[in-house]
């Protein structure tokens, strides 16, 4: 019988090389999968590429693996929010690369990936400074720019519940780009709150099937994001929860 | 909301029916609108991932978007993600997918900057999220259109004459009809 569980996040990173693309799920702090990341930095890889909505908040998390020096490309839609500090800090010194990719073409550049098509065209950016140097075609008198796909190595998703063959659903807006980026990456790693049986969700309910999904791990009372700044955290380490807290 | 009008809120991290911000200890961390912020869910609420969002917005689902700006221009151009200053960490967001996409963009803004300076202006110069793609203006002084002769102001806000409005806009403006 299929069975994708693996033991402990750190086991479940362990193979991510340096020089790795990883997506990461998650919109803000709503869907980032806190412990797989932390896992990620005491594994250690560097020269990272990292695709996410955005570039973490305070020093927690996906901020954690940036301004641990391990990522040297982010590919995102929004690299600044009002408690994010550590990318602005590292790329005004011209020490990490951005690509910015406007949230819709974003997400559908990965999920093509996923479908096996190598580009689509798109109205957005049309006649902005974003589609320079891009090809540009008519349909039905409109230009339209074209934007490749947009694969990774591995994923690092956050869900609500998962069976052992990889079948996932979310919750809420947690789910945002994570159905996508399952979908896109060669290795998909998933850490879910609950693992149930094969069988436990409904056929009809199933939002990831599991034939996008290599590894699970189960974290039943994951650390959320916006609590560890508020509570004051610079660093969680996995397997966890442990928490350390500079007050 | 006038009454007897239902709006559908969409926001852009997934969710069609987006209802107001809970008290504090109703948050769930699992239900955050594209700003980030903690919100509920109306009944007959949807969820659905990234793709599926902005396929409502890009494939023109959606009625009327409302944004903030820098800049709008008399032919409708628009800018509001990036002074394109050196060193400035440029973030686009859901915006260039949004004025291409949805049917109607309306913008909500103060009429002039901090400094005075005019945000309706002949040209952008900043650089554009779109070209051409504001219908409709709403500012501190004034509702204006944005027609194919350029702006004209469809209302004035209580107290404010016609004459102050086109001394603080940055191009040509025409008055009420």
């Amino acid at each position: 019988m299929i069975d994708k569980q693996f033991p402990s996040v750190a086991e479940a990173v362990a193979d991510i090389p340096d020089g790795a693309t990883v997506m990461v799920g998650g919109f803000g702090a709503s869907g980032s999968p806190i412990e797989l990341i932390h896992a990620l930095i005491d594994h250690g890889p560097t020269g990272l590429t990292v695709i996410n909505n955005n570039t973490g908040n305070g020093e927690v998390g996906l901020a954690a693996l940036i301004g641990n020096g391990q990522v040297s490309k982010m590919i995102c839609s929004f690299p600044r929010s009002s408690q994010s500090k550590v990318f602005p800090e590292l790329y005004k010194e011209g020490r990490i690369e951005l690509e910015l990719v406007p949230q819709g073409t974003l997400a559908e550049r990965i999920r093509v990936a996923g479908a096996g098509i190598p580009a689509f065209y798109t109205p957005t950016t049309v006649g902005t400074v974003l589609a320079e140097g891009k090809e540009t075609r008519e349909f039905d008198g409109r230009a339209y720019v074209m934007e490749p796909w947009l694969k990774a190595d591995f994923a690092l998703i956050k869900c609500e519940a998962a069976d052992p063959l990889g079948n996932l659903t979310y919750n809420k807006t947690a789910r945002n780009f994570s159905p996508l980026m399952c979908m896109a990456a060669t290795t998909t790693i998933v850490q879910t709150k609950k693992l149930v049986a094969r069988g436990e969700i409904d056929p009809e309910h199933v939002i990831t099937p599991g034939i996008f999904v290599n590894r699970i791990v189960e974290v039943p009372d994951p650390v959320h994001e916006d609590t560890l700044i508020a509570a004051g955290s610079r660093e969680v380490c996995a397997p966890g929860p442990r928490i350390h807290l500079s007050h | 909301m006038p009454q007897g009008r239902e709006f559908i809120y969409h926001t852009e991290n997934g969710m069609l029916g987006m209802g107001p911000p809970p008290a504090e200890e109703d948050r769930d961390l699992d239900l955050m609108n594209a700003g980030k912020k903690y919100v509920t869910a109306v009944p007959g609420a949807a969820y659905f991932h990234h793709a599926d969002s902005f396929s409502m917005i890009r494939g023109g689902h959606i009625d009327v978007c409302v944004l903030g700006t820098m800049q709008v221009a008399a032919n409708g151009d628009i800018a509001n993600w990036s002074t394109g200053a050196p060193g400035a960490i440029p973030a686009v967001g859901g915006a260039m997918d949004l004025v291409q996409g949805v049917k109607h963009i309306y913008v909500i803004t103060q009429h002039t900057t901090k400094t005075g300076d005019p945000k309706l202006v002949e040209a952008c110069s900043y650089p554009l999220t779109g070209p051409g793609v504001v219908s409709r203006i709403y500012t501190d002084l004034a509702v204006v259109d944005v027609t194919a002769e350029g702006f004209r102001v469809v209302e004035l806000a209580p107290g404010i004459t016609f004459e102050e409005v086109e001394s603080k806009t940055g191009a040509p403006i025409m008055p009420p009809e």
